[in-house]
């Protein structure tokens, strides 16, 4: 036969927890009281988090900053299924991720009001966010690759947005991950736009994880507000890439609720009645119906919890605010020791500060 | 102790640091089972395995990015760029993280690896083989940028870099690779980053110079003999040795600096403003500059017009001797 068919791929679509918190009893991951309401709490904390970062913006008490409303299930889902020494690379609105892995919200917090120093507070295997598109995939292939050639128990997990599968760093990033069949989970966060540019003009492709197919491992696409199917998904990849079986991309299809950041204006390049449609599939309000319907869930503990986490939030901002860095950090990190030449800048800002001072 | 070229003491010292270190790694594309393009990396892949020595997809970017990932998880890669011509790709990954994962996190993480580079003209190579192009590195905070011009400082210098806790790249002369043979002893020794080398003493003019250029400086001077020239191998463009320049400087009054990059912001600029901020008044002439020309570098039937050469370096060290 002179042609034919020699490939046939497809890609799964996973939805446990539907809009109106009804469960598919088949796929229901087995999690204990504890970790629904680890769950739970978490997905409050970083909506609360998330828009007291706002608030604080249009106050002008914070720099510029990316609202992950109504993302949170597909940051807190995954981020449940990652192990501690599991290695996290984020792009710049994964707060929720950073949040469920132990970051303190006071080094949140100080990083969006304007120092470098919030990276210090990071544990262990956190990396530091990423503000250029895409760049961070290929770190987290590396950090994969050491694992796997250390034979240690690490995945790396990467997140990224829509966007960056149209930048060369993701492909260069898939392309080694496949190769090599390291352990690293890609987890895009399909928020439906860059910026302005609509998912369908970012690219023709159906899916964003049957991008994955080209580079030779499994794609596949999760309802990004469905906290279940996210952590089942992230926990099967993790799994995976830490026994051997080298690297999945999973598309979590989400909505960014918000701006793209406090300078942007989503009315300029969508329909506010796209927002409302997105607005009843809303991962916190189906999570929690869920909740109820297992009797975990009520009116009195939504108050204690949000009275609760308000509090937490409260404190982390008064420490954020109250922290000053040194000047003298901005020379003393660029290299393991300061040099000549650096060293005669940073005398240079000094006797300048000191002559104000005098004056 | 064997009398070596370059290219044989780059591979000397991959070959001893790998075995020294179980960190370290090499990568890029063509290293393993081909040596590499110039053959720096060959007998590697023999002896450490794919493990440590991986030929790596067709991707600049990708290779630094990877091997960022593995630094900061403990490891030590040497990566090569096969050409200077293609390291414009990797700009973004060095700029944006490998230089300043150290500052971001405030010493918490640290990115310690070496990018491995050929670079420079004279060897009647394609387009896009044969540029010098340190001048968009040493422009990197966090990053250091080295270029050797021996067979011996190859294989100390490299070992430094791997060594070095922070993020190398390493710019390899190509027109010196196989150019000529020194002494090079087996076995652990460095030279010093951020450290220059006086290569002459001499009382009228410093020369000031790096790389492939080292060698026509010294043609030149063979042919000034009537002048007394200080010659300096600064070796590390970044940090810059600013006090043997300015020890030279103070001690003859006059300097000539000679670079293959593009003159406009090469770093013969940035010398003449820092003669200028701290020897200005030891000066007997202007400071002169001998360098590539604002022009991409032309394919080998006008590329001698456009590299500094002997008679060029003779030239300006006279005019400066005679101002």
């Amino acid at each position: 036969m002179p042609r034919q068919k020699i490939m046939d791929m497809s890609v799964d679509w996973l939805q446990i927890l539907d809009p109106e918190g009804n469960v598919d009893k088949s796929l229901e991951p087995a999690l204990d009281t504890e970790m629904l309401e680890k769950f739970y709490r978490t997905m409050v904390l970083t909506r609360l988090y998330d828009e007291k970062a706002v608030k604080l913006q249009r106050q002008g008490r914070m720099l510029t900053y990316g609202s992950c409303l109504g993302q949170e299930a597909s940051q807190i889902g995954s981020a449940f299924a990652m192990k501690p020494q599991d290695w996290f690379f984020p792009a710049f609105r994964e707060h929720g991720v950073q949040i469920a892995r132990g970051i303190p919200m006071k080094n949140l917090y100080i990083y969006w009001m304007g120092s470098e120093d919030a990276n210090m507070g990071l544990p262990d295997k956190n990396f530091m966010v990423a503000i250029p598109v895409s760049t961070q995939i290929l770190h987290a292939v590396g950090a994969a690759w050491a694992a796997k050639s250390r034979r240690q128990d690490i995945a790396s997990v990467v997140y990224f947005g829509d966007g960056a599968t149209s930048e060369g760093d993701f492909h260069e990033g898939m392309n080694f991950a496949g190769v090599f069949k390291t352990p690293t989970v890609f987890i895009c966060q399909n928020n439906q736009y860059a910026i302005s540019l609509p998912r369908e003009k970012q690219t023709a492709s159906k899916t964003l994880a049957q991008k994955a197919l080209a580079y030779g491992f499994e794609g596949i696409q999760v309802d990004g507000n469905d906290v279940l199917a996210v952590y089942s998904a992230t926990k099967a990849a993790v799994e995976k890439a830490k026994s051997g079986g080298g690297p999945t991309m999973i598309e979590c299809l989400t909505y960014r609720l918000a701006a793209h950041t406090t300078s942007d204006d989503p009315t300029k390049y969508r329909k506010k009645d796209e927002e409302e449609e997105w607005r009843k599939k809303d991962p916190i309000k189906r999570f929690r119906i869920y909740l109820e319907k297992k009797g975990i869930w009520s009116q009195d503990y939504e108050e204690k919890l949000q009275k609760e986490v308000t509090a937490q939030i409260e404190k982390a901002v008064e420490e954020a605010e109250a922290y000053k860095p040194e000047i003298s950090n901005m020379f003393n990190y660029v290299y393991a020791q300061i040099t000549p030449g650096l060293k005669e800048q940073m005398d240079e800002l000094s006797g300048i500060i000191v002559k104000k001072k005098g004056n | 102790m064997a009398k070596i070229n370059m290219v044989q003491a780059i591979n000397l010292a991959l070959h001893e640091e790998m075995k020294r270190d179980p960190a370290v790694l090499v990568m890029g594309e063509d290293v393993g089972v081909d040596g590499g393009v110039f053959r720096v990396t060959e007998g590697l892949l023999d002896k450490f395995g794919s493990d440590r020595v991986i030929d790596t997809p067709l991707a600049e970017s990708g290779i630094v990015g990877t091997a960022i990932g593995m630094a900061v998880s403990g490891l030590k890669p040497v990566a090569e760029i096969q050409f200077e011509g293609f390291t414009y790709m990797i700009i973004d990954q060095l700029a944006a993280h490998a230089s300043r994962i150290r500052y971001r996190s405030r010493g918490l993480y640290h990115c310690p690896m070496v990018i491995r580079a050929p670079y420079g003209g004279g060897v009647r190579a394609l387009e896009h083989h044969s540029e010098a192009v340190a001048t968009f590195f040493i422009h990197i905070p966090g990053l250091k940028v080295v270029i050797p011009s021996s067979p011996y400082d190859a294989k100390g210098l490299l070992l430094s870099s791997i060594r070095d806790p922070d993020p190398v790249i390493f710019f390899e002369p190509k027109k010196l690779y196989r150019a000529f043979r020194e002494e090079v002893p087996d076995g652990d020794y460095t030279v010093p980053l951020g450290v220059g080398k006086r290569l002459t003493q001499g009382e009228d003019v410093t020369v000031i110079s790096w790389g492939a250029m080292v060698n026509v400086c010294q043609e030149a001077i063979e042919k000034v003999k009537e002048i007394s020239v200080e010659l300096i191998d600064l070796r590390t463009l970044s940090p810059l040795d600013e006090k043997i320049i300015m020890d030279s400087v103070k001690k003859t009054g006059r300097c000539v600096v000679v670079h293959e990059e593009p003159r406009t912001l090469g770093l013969g600029a940035e010398i003449i403003a820092r003669i200028n901020e701290k020897a200005f008044l030891y000066l007997e002439a202007p400071v002169k500059r001998v360098t590539g020309y604002d022009v991409p570098v032309p394919l080998p039937k006008l590329e001698d017009y456009y590299l500094p050469g002997v008679e060029k370096v003779a030239d300006a060290i006279k005019e400066t001797a005679g101002f």
